[in-house]
């Protein structure tokens, strides 16, 4: 049986009128109109619009709540596979209808959305919610953008995976997919240094991100009364490591008991971190987390005490949304116990 | 300084009491390989014996843990012999003739030293991210002596040796054979080369050494390029043996013995060479973990490129995290000096793709290629046979707790897979 698709286009694209009909509210058409037909005839019978909900670009930015709750009434009574919206190209009113009514159906519906446009349009600025076809700036790239439209609607129907934004023509959602290019990497790094050197536009196969960064807290006027904690990314583990933190790319991190330890032996600790060279650290693990010289110094008196447990994981290869989440779950409980400082060690 | 390879394209590989290249087929009797890894003593005294078996492109057959691979190969014309000052004498090597087995690769394999020994599957999914996949091996598996885990730096030496012994072994089998194809590869000095293409770009190759440490290494003419200084080299040498792999960091992204003897951004700028570039040389550069260290490296790269007149240089860095900071300062100083650059890395953005994917940026990076997310996850199914053993999946990086299913098939990372992200370009691995 062919997918059920409810298909959502302006009063322009409907041939209802320009600008003087953007006043429409929005109604609901059997089956395919304009664009659908495109979309339609690339679905080569696997899948087909069953109705077409048309409505006025002003209209639906004037009465926005109103065009919404009717939109999805209809589109929910229909239950199709797929919401499909536009493409709006760079109709700026158009595109944010499409984008905004479009995630209106992924989230309060639970229903599979695709729409399109061009990557200016003010409706793109919503590509990280739902799934936005790249299309060229006006309805003569119609002949384009209609066959890329179909073809990924069709894969999300069926449930396929989507490949990298580049090779489905999505425009990027901020998240890394991998894929096979035609040429191999060092080609293509010739290929973008001889574009460089030439002043010709080139695209970088990774935009430089903007990074987290933490001012410190304010320093700790006497350590004689301060408790501190040791915390490693490190990877020191009791031998065995009995959390099984892997080598690389850590899902957890451990909690470990250091009440009445007074130096890490190669017989009770070791490292699980993959990402150095492990017999040192294996030999001696005070190496990484230095238990025997925070012991000293709590015998001295140089700080008041030693937090009874240690928190450890692997940095090597880990994202750095875990490490952030095993950070912000540990804070909590070294706050908890009143730890007034951490010595993080890396490696 | 000019080098010409000969290829022997070996189609085949068979045991066989008599050694010799025919047709395109390698006989090779492993009693014989194993006698020349043992003239060494350092394999000697570590390695208590070695198995040998063949992997062909196509069959059901995982080999893992995959140290190094190695192309054997061996010098026909001209100075020098196979990975000098390690296994010839330290000649410059980089002119002549070399005679390439193409085709084939000695892979070694056997118990873990550290955590970055990877998996190479002949078929299936995780062929694909493989190059090494569509070689016939030769897998040499060393069994260590006993208490060899008090001495794995020791241990590791041996095996490495003995890997190379066995390229080379094999390699001297293709002397006398007429090659299929030769291709004829030619750098000239610096005013000679300006004076040859006045108009044409100048550019050099960066290329970023592991040597975060023991078991991170890698070697030049023998040196640990962890104790040598920022330097240049004639890309013919690379391409000659001059540089070796010392096996560790994760599978995806470690450069194998194989990479830098076929070091593909040489292969690539070799190829626009007196068209639309003047390839100057190969800048080597360390990546070692103190800050004094990167701090000189990154500086004295910069330094070569604007002392060589480069307009542009092509970066290359192996591994990750660490490595990140050395290739984001090397990339920031060279585009400080005027030097154009772009950079090759990968990725470790998370399994699901949404966290930054290097441990350090810049905007005047501005023109990467990558070699793909390395966290992303596979399901290697299972094979007929494994070569080694599939007692270290769950440990190795990439690997996680339960990796190794019942059946044996594999769920992991494919940071695993020897080769699969590679970061000098060899693959055709990427992401957005």
């Amino acid at each position: 049986m062919a997918f059920k698709v409810v298909h959502y286009i302006n009063q322009f694209f409907a041939q209802v009128g320009g600008e003087e009909m953007a006043h429409i509210a929005p109604e609901l058409r059997e089956g395919k109109v304009g664009p659908g037909v495109a979309l339609e005839a690339a679905w080569k019978g696997e899948a087909a619009i069953a109705k077409t909900i048309v409505c006025g670009d002003s209209y639906f930015a004037e009465h926005e709540k109103e065009a919404k709750a009717t939109i999805l009434d209809w589109v929910k009574a229909e239950a199709p596979d797929l919401f499909i919206a536009g493409p709006a190209f760079n109709a700026g009113r158009y595109g944010y209808a499409c984008a905004t009514i479009a995630k209106a159906v992924k989230e309060e519906l639970g229903i599979k959305v695709l729409t399109g446009m061009y990557e200016e349009n003010p409706g793109a600025d919503l590509k990280k919610d739902i799934l936005i076809v790249a299309t060229a700036n006006n309805a003569a790239g119609m002949r384009q953008a209609a066959p890329k439209m179909a073809a990924l609607a069709l894969k999300l129907m069926k449930g396929e995976e989507i490949g990298a934004s580049v090779v489905e023509g999505y425009m990027n959602q901020g998240i890394r997919v991998n894929f096979f290019e035609k040429e191999r990497g060092a080609k293509r790094a010739v290929d973008m240094m001889i574009k460089k050197l030439n002043d010709e536009p080139f695209v970088t196969e990774y935009p430089m991100p903007t990074f987290d960064r933490v001012a410190p807290n304010p320093a700790i006027k006497d350590l004689s009364k301060a408790t501190i904690a040791l915390c490693t990314s490190g990877g020191i583990v009791p031998k065995g490591n009995p959390d099984h933190i892997e080598s690389s790319s850590a899902s957890h991190y451990g909690e470990y008991c250091i009440e009445g330890v007074l130096d890490l032996t190669p017989e009770t600790y070791e490292t699980a971190h993959g990402g150095y060279d492990p017999v040192y650290a294996n030999a001696d693990a005070d190496r990484v987390l230095p238990v025997d010289i925070m012991r000293e110094f709590e015998a001295k008196g140089i700080i008041g005490k030693l937090h009874n447990k240690y928190y450890a994981t692997v940095g090597n290869g880990t994202a750095v949304a875990n490490a952030k989440a095993f950070a912000a779950e540990y804070a909590q409980k070294l706050k908890a116990d009143g730890v007034d400082a951490v010595i993080m060690t890396s490696t | 300084m000019k080098l010409e390879l000969g290829y022997i394209q070996i189609k085949d590989i068979q045991f066989s009491k008599e050694c010799k290249v025919e047709n395109g087929t390698l006989f090779i009797d492993p009693e014989v390989v194993k006698a020349f890894m043992y003239q060494d003593d350092d394999v000697k005294a570590w390695v208590k014996d070695f198995s040998f078996d063949i992997a062909k492109p196509g069959e059901s057959v995982r080999i893992t843990p995959v140290k190094d691979v190695i192309e054997p190969r061996v010098k026909v014309e001209g100075q020098g012999g196979q990975f000098p000052g390690v296994i010839a004498k330290v000649d410059t090597v980089g002119s002549g003739k070399t005679h390439v087995l193409r085709g084939m690769a000695v892979v070694t394999a056997g118990k873990i030293v550290g955590f970055q020994e990877g998996i190479i599957d002949m078929t299936g999914p995780g062929a694909d991210y493989t190059y090494f996949s569509k070689l016939n091996n030769f897998v040499v598996v060393a069994e260590p002596v006993e208490g060899y885990q008090d001495h794995k730096h020791e241990y590791e030496h041996a095996v490495r040796i003995a890997g190379l012994r066995a390229a080379v072994c094999i390699g001297e089998l293709g002397r006398n054979v007429t090659p299929d194809e030769t291709q004829e590869f030619e750098t000239f000095g610096i005013i000679e080369g300006a004076k040859k293409f006045p108009e044409l770009p100048r550019v050099a190759y960066v290329h970023m050494l592991q040597s975060q440490g023991l078991l991170h290494d890698t070697y030049v003419y023998g040196v640990d390029a962890k104790r040598s200084l920022t330097t240049i080299i004639n890309p013919t040498e690379t391409m000659d043996g001059a540089i070796l792999s010392g096996n560790c960091v994760s599978a995806c992204d470690k450069n194998t013995t194989y990479h830098h003897q076929n070091n593909p951004v040489v292969a690539e700028l070799f190829a626009q060479h007196g068209k639309k570039l003047n390839y100057v040389c190969n800048i080597i550069t360390n990546e070692n973990v103190y800050l004094a260290d990167k701090q000189r490296s990154s500086d004295w790269t910069a330094k070569l490129c604007r002392l060589l007149d480069l307009d542009g240089a092509i970066v290359s860095q192996e591994g990750f995290g660490n490595p990140d900071t050395d290739l984001i300062m090397n990339t920031k100083k060279i585009e400080l000096q005027g030097v154009k650059t772009t950079i090759i890395t990968d990725e470790y953005a998370g399994q699901d793709g949404k966290s930054q994917s290097l441990a350090d940026a810049d905007p005047l990076a501005d023109a990467v290629v990558t070699g793909g997310n390395a966290n992303q996850n596979i399901i290697l199914p299972p094979m007929d046979k494994v070569i080694g053993t599939l007692d270290y999946v769950d440990v190795i990086a990439g690997g996680h707790n339960g990796s190794l299913r019942p059946d044996g098939s594999i769920e992991a990372e494919i940071q695993v897979i020897t080769g699969a992200t590679n970061e000098m370009g060899f693959g055709l691995l990427s992401a957005r």
